[in-house]
């Protein structure tokens, strides 16, 4: 019962209730995924991607339409569906305690692979996913990259005709991503497989075959990566200043009209216009900046960006900062307001923070960037003075924070990971609690939050349950509540984790503000192209520092002929080979 | 410097963050009033209607009068007679009867002659509880109809008798013994639930570091997080007592006062309790099952339906740990003999040394049990 | 490779991964194996209805022979602790301050108006609070009286001729030990926690680490996850049971009159019903919080005061004996009674056994119905 199309939705409808609210997650789609073919589903949070994905799966019911998948109809016969397709969910559910071959066994007999072809396969996938030597290891003690690959190998086991990924690299260090990305092509070359995957990770839909880009549960478009970026040409920038350092220089452009984005990229800055060609400059730009504008190609991001930013570009206020924070004078710029020195972290017998050190000073942004379980929440949980440290020190506006007086807390916000609010309170509630505990009194509190109402924009959502929030708003709003008390330190730890490329963007606008008005800035992040907004940066992996240095000197230490323009991402992969080859001779 | 603002703003916090959520609306609101109600009822030592089997081989005109005492007691319900031996066994074995009273086929001439006749009681053991309150039944209208024998026949009744009366609870009626101690009950069962897992739903949602790194002190995250369950218990405990006086009838004959200080010096250890349990835990799960592990003992080794005099040493020595033991003994003292402060000091000692230990431990993990 | 084969095979390796999960996760073991033995141990030790050393306040105005013969009497009891006061006044003070448990007063003319068969008064107070505790005292009370009475009247010459005399056989429970009926109830009790306990969180955790989804995505059926759960936690809930029947028997020396067969048919529908619940609050709650609060909640006062346990059935009102018909522990506690100390009492079994096995059916009704292989 082949038909031409591996997935096919005909006027699918979703909505989603929860109290009085009602969300439309998929709104009446209909599209085609043609055989043999890796298709990205792209699109900010909210866009209906994971719903799309369970309701090819047959794991939710759509309101209305058809859904066929691999010729069968997901709706009337969802058991056979399941046996045809591998599907792995955005945090693939491995059973931790137990172990990587047990959970491969688990799924083969799930999946009613015979001893005989079991073997073959286990080989085979081990071979691909280099899991070969971590067979007996429990796998919730595997790192990020390696579950990620377990999880795929446990869908791959009985080979299906089509393969669903809901975003399968999200937290995976750049080795392991590309990693994962020849695993899934070799599926599609050797055995046929249709794959359908959705992705944070911009610079990933390249890859792709074909990409579906999907808004508020519409399809805004299909085609393949080229046929969105082209229309582009002559629209895409790199600015760069002499004068001005390049943070400065992408929040003037930033609030340009005519300009839609503007992010910093290496060097330069990287601007996408409204329409073709630069506006004039000159009246933003007194004479004595000395702008250099040279076009450049534009890739599949920019497009995104000039799809969907468009309607909600959001004109980040210079006002963001604490007023009263002046610039700060030279010799304030080069005090030292975070020390951390052989900072070591054991729990049992496992090193999650090895022999850790590094100086922040102020005014800074300071990044530690690496993959889930690199050991960069546990550095800043020691920072914050949430857990003790095994040996060494940490002294942040100098104080040990774990034995410091509560005013000296007063110093810092921080930002958990996962934006830790209170989800059944308001946003107003949420405010006003953190307000309350930083000690702000009556009439600071309700001038603080007015001011977070409106520089975050979340007057019209001051009612709304935190917990409903979409989660680009729910990042606003713990970024708010960490600066209710207008910190000189402010932690963030995986602030953009799990948010879409328009948020992220909106994000750093507001740190880069609030940077330039002299707050010291520490953040965590697993995206590489995060580094270049980091004035200096430490790259961790496996409790340990890497390298440490600003962007440009970490790019320029590995620049080669073959390699005249690396990104960050180019500096871990080189770095962790490095590592691998060092340890490799001295074995 | 502990100052009040924190305090309030936590406070209302927790409270908001229970009360708007539905589901622990209703769970806080529903059963309590539904247990109290139905245990209210259930839990009762008191019997009536106990069904009971006459097995008469006499049927002569004193046999009659016994089985028509029988009939007449409110305590007693006689089911179809029995007519052979063999049926014994059957209505016991098979719980047609808790008592078959077996009338032997001499029982009205013995009587007669002035001799003493054997009436067979045979009762189901499976509650020794039960069977020993309802021989006790069976003895009263017994002594009873002897007593009317001798008065009628004009001799003189036994040498000496007991003149028995009860203090506190003139009829013995189990229920004003019971429904106090729900209030303590229910009290103990709400403040875990609201305490139980406060601390453990904030580390897995990440908002107790988020907490942690502001610039509150532990005590007043601790005093914070120790208001709503107090409050509520209050609440809910006064709800339960007017409940037990209004609805249940129970005397109240002691100082109100020294009940609520009790009252309150409870859940303070309860709550205490509670919130050691959540924040040594390091998951919800943990935090359920401690929750579990503390309300299952403190229940059965209160005194609640079986006696704290009646265990073992050792096992006594424990249930000094208990809050509710003492909680307990104030609410039957206050209720039912009419006690006031003076008396309760002793109560009042334990629960305060429980609540500052338990309430130090909490706010002492707070910082040091980690993730 | 035919569909009966994989079904087996999809069953096997379920069964495999929950048994290992149970082997490596020790809070499994310790709610199945470490809860029952150290409640029961206890419970089984803690929880008595038995009025044993009552403390018994004993004021003898005018001491003589025939008061030393009454108050011996109450000495060689064994219920009894008499402490000797002076006076009635510090007795009922002692009262008052719960040093007593009650009071016996011979007044100045005991002896005279029992030598001159006037009936002589014995003043008898108890503290009521406990009226349970009282009734029972009361009794005890009763028991010396009646004896010291007929030996006193022997020893007089003249026989005492009371007309009616019971004379009571407690079946099954000669030495009226509560514990013989305590312990099987607790048995019924704590399994009804262990069995929800066990399984009230194992299918909102799968929810939770996000294993449930992608179970649901291979060609697996619903039923036989939830057999994949129930079988191993079945054969947990069972280990734990047969200790618990263990320790009644060895420890507690509980008599066992009813044939082992019958006991391990009944616990096994027990537990069947038990786990139900507890998959019927997990499949329901989805999440862990608020699946612990409901198992708290409907478990364990219910069980404790709605099953028959220590408050009896038929002395509540009709409407809440009606309500305790959907408690899953009322009929395994009448079951574990009878069968402990009755015996094989087949009317009793089989009539509680199928009212099991009608819960049980309607739990897993629900089950299947409330779990489908879909997210919402």
């Amino acid at each position: 019962m082949k038909t031409s199309n591996a997935l096919e939705l005909e006027s699918v409808s979703k909505t989603f209730s929860s109290g009085n609210r009602t969300v439309v997650a998929v709104d009446d789609m209909s599209l085609k995924i043609d055989y043999g073919k890796v298709t990205g589903l792209i699109g900010p949070d909210g866009a209906g991607k994971t719903t799309l994905m369970r309701l090819a799966t047959g794991l939710l019911l759509p309101d209305q339409g058809r859904i066929m998948v691999l010729g069968i109809d997901a709706v009337q016969n969802p058991l056979r569906v399941q046996s045809s397709v591998g599907y792995m969910p955005q945090r693939f559910g491995l059973y931790e305690d137990l172990t990587v071959q047990e959970n491969l066994d688990l799924y083969a007999d799930l999946q009613g692979v015979s001893d005989k072809d079991r073997t073959e396969r286990y080989q085979e996938l081990m071979h691909m996913t280099g899991l070969a030597p971590f067979t007996n290891r429990l796998s919730g003690k595997l790192s990020g990259g390696m579950k990620q690959k377990l999880g795929l190998a446990c869908t791959l086991i009985h080979p299906p005709r089509l393969l669903i990924l809901d975003e399968p690299t999200v937290g995976v260090d750049p080795v392991s991503r590309r990693e994962l990305w020849s695993i899934i092509y070799r599926q599609v070359q050797d055995e046929g497989m249709s794959v359908l995957l959705s992705t944070a990770y911009l610079d990933e839909a390249e890859r792709c075959d074909e990409i579906i880009l999907m808004h508020q549960g519409k399809r805004l478009g299909q085609g393949a990566p080229r046929s969105f970026s082209q229309p582009l040409k002559g629209r895409v920038f790199h600015i760069s200043a002499p004068a001005i350092n390049k943070r400065s220089l992408s929040i003037r452009l930033n609030s340009i009209p005519g300009i839609t984005d503007a992010i910093i990229e290496g060097e330069k800055v990287r601007v996408v216009t409204e329409t073709e060609g630069m506006p004039d400059l000159v009246a933003y730009f007194p004479d004595d900046s000395n702008l250099k504008i040279e076009p450049a190609e534009p890739i599949f991001e920019d497009a995104f960006i000039a799809t969907l930013g468009t309607e909600k570009k959001t004109r980040v206020p210079y006002d963001l900062a604490p007023l009263q924070q002046k610039n700060i004078s030279r010799q304030e710029a080069s005090e030292v307001v975070i020390e951390v020195k052989n900072l070591k972290r054991k729990f049992g017998d496992f090193i999650a923070v090895n022999d850790v050190s590094f100086q922040v000073k102020r005014g800074e942004i300071f990044g530690l960037l690496g993959a889930n379980g690199a050991g960069k929440s546990t550095t800043f949980r020691m920072l914050c003075g949430l857990l003790p440290v095994t040996t060494g020190t940490v002294r942040t506006a100098g104080h040990d924070l774990r034995t410091a007086s509560a005013e000296a807390r007063g110093k810092i916000g921080y930002m958990a990971q996962r934006f830790s609010l209170y989800a059944n309170l308001s946003v107003e509630q949420n405010l006003r609690f953190f307000a309350s505990a930083y000690g702000l009194a009556r009439k600071r509190k309700k001038t603080r939050i007015g001011w977070a109402l409106s520089t975050f924009e979340l007057a019209p959502y001051r009612d709304t349950i935190a917990g409903d929030l979409p989660l680009g708003f729910k990042q606003r709003l713990a970024m708010a509540a960490s600066l209710m008390h207008e910190p000189e330190i402010l932690f963030l730890d995986e602030p953009t984790s799990g948010v879409d490329p328009l948020a992220r963007r909106e994000f750093w606008l507001r740190i880069n503000t609030l940077a330039e008005s002299g707050v010291t800035v520490l953040v965590t992040t697993h995206f590489m192209d995060e580094a270049n907004y980091c004035d200096r940066l430490i790259i961790m992996s496996e409790g340990k520092v890497l390298a440490e240095g600003s962007p440009a000197e970490l790019k320029s230490s590995i620049q080669r002929p073959d390699l005249p323009d690396p990104t960050m991402e180019d500096v871990f992969i080189t770095l962790i080979e490095y590592g691998k080859n060092t340890e490799g001779q001295a074995a | 410097m502990i100052t009040l603002r924190h305090i309030l703003a936590l406070a209302i916090k927790e409270l908001l963050a229970i009360l708007k959520d539905k589901q622990s609306r209703v769970i806080l609101i529903g059963p309590p009033i539904a247990q109290l109600l139905v245990f209210g009822y259930a839990a009762t030592f008191d019997l009536n209607h106990i069904p009971v089997a006459i097995y008469d081989e006499d049927h002569s005109q004193l046999s009659r009068a016994l089985v028509a005492r029988l009939r007449g007691s409110p305590h007693f319900e006689l089911i179809d007679p029995l007519d052979h031996d063999g049926q014994i066994e059957v209505a016991i074995n098979n719980k047609e009867a808790l008592i078959v009273l077996h009338i032997g086929s001499r029982f009205g001439s013995e009587i007669e002659k002035g001799k003493s006749a054997q009436v067979q009681a045979i009762i189901d053991g499976r509650n020794s509880n039960t069977a020993l309150l309802a021989l006790g039944y069976l003895r009263t209208i017994v002594t009873d109809f002897n007593i009317e024998w001798f008065e009628r026949n004009g001799l003189t009744g036994p040498p000496a008798s007991l003149a028995i009366r009860s203090w506190f609870n003139e009829n013995l009626v189990s229920r004003w013994f019971i429904v106090p101690g729900i209030v303590g009950l229910l009290s103990l069962v709400i403040t875990t639930i609201v305490t139980g897992l406060s601390v453990a739903r904030e580390r897995e949602a990440g908002t107790f570091d988020q907490l942690l790194v502001t610039p509150l002190r532990p005590v007043e995250i601790l005093i914070g997080k120790s208001v709503p369950g107090i409050l509520i218990g209050l609440i809910e405990g006064s709800f339960i007592l007017l409940m037990a006086i209004y609805w249940f009838e129970v005397p109240l004959r002691g100082n109100l006062g020294a009940l609520y200080i009790g009252m309150f010096l409870f859940l303070l250890s309860a709550t205490g309790v509670g919130l050691m349990i959540s924040s040594i835990a390091l998951t919800q799960q943990q935090g359920i099952l401690g929750a579990f592990l503390f309300l299952v003992p403190s229940v059965i080794l209160s005194g609640f339906a079986t006696p704290i005099a009646n265990m073992p040493e050792i096992i006594q020595y424990l249930t000094y740990l208990n809050p509710l033991r003492y909680f307990l003994i104030i609410l039957r003292s206050v209720f039912l003999e009419g006690d006031s402060y003076a008396l309760l000091l002793d109560q009042y000692f334990p629960m305060t040394l429980i609540a500052v230990v338990t309430l130090a431990a909490a706010g002492w993990s707070f910082r040091h049990r980690l993730s | 490779m035919n569909r009966s084969l994989r079904k087996r095979m999809r069953l096997k390796g379920l069964i495999r991964k929950e048994s290992l999960q149970i082997l490596r996760d020790p809070s499994s073991i310790a709610i199945a194996f470490i809860m029952p033995v150290i409640l029961l141990l206890l419970f089984g030790y803690g929880v008595s209805l038995d009025a044993k050393h009552i403390r018994l306040a004993t004021v003898v105005e005018q001491p003589d022979t025939n008061t030393a013969g009454l108050i011996g009497a109450f000495q060689h009891s064994e219920y009894f602790i008499p402490v000797l006061y002076h006076t009635v006044q510090d007795a009922e003070i002692a009262l008052m301050e719960h040093k007593v448990d009650g009071i016996v007063w011979l007044r100045n003319d005991f002896s005279d108006r029992l030598l001159s068969r006037k009936t002589a008064p014995i003043g008898v107070y108890v503290n009521g609070v406990n009226a349970n505790q009282a009734r029972i005292s009361v009794g005890y009370i009763q028991g010396v009286w009646q004896t010291w009475l007929s030996s006193f009247s022997r020893d007089q010459g003249h026989d005492l001729k009371t007309p009616v005399m019971i004379e009571p056989r407690i079946w099954f429970n000669a030495a009226v030990n509560s514990r013989y009926f305590l312990v099987p109830g607790l048995i019924a009790v704590i399994m009804t926690l262990i069995g929800a306990l066990l399984t009230s969180m194992v299918v909102a955790r799968e929810w939770e680490r996000g294993t449930m989804e992608a179970l649901m995505v291979t060609p697996i059926r619903i039923s036989e996850i939830l057999l994949g759960k129930l079988i191993p936690y079945f054969i947990l809930g069972m280990g734990g049971m047969f200790l618990s029947v263990a320790m009644a028997v060895w420890l507690f020396d509980v008599p066992l009159r009813g044939s082992f067969l019958a006991l391990t048919a009944a616990s096994a529908l027990f537990m069947m019903v038990a786990l139900g619940m507890g998959l019927l609050i997990s499949t329901v709650a989805k999440n862990q919080f608020v699946a612990g609060q409901i198992a708290i909640i409907t478990t364990f006062l219910p069980a404790f005061i709605l099953s028959g346990f220590i408050f009896q059935i038929s002395a509540m009102p009709e409407p809440i004996q009606f309500i305790t018909h959907i408690i899953p522990a009322r009929y395994f506690v009448a079951i574990l009674q009878t069968i402990f100390l009755a015996g094989d009492i087949w009317p009793i079994i089989l009539s509680n056994c199928a009212a099991l096995l009608i819960m049980m059916f309607v739990f897993f009704g629900i089950i299947k119905k409330k779990a489908h292989k879909r997210l919402i």
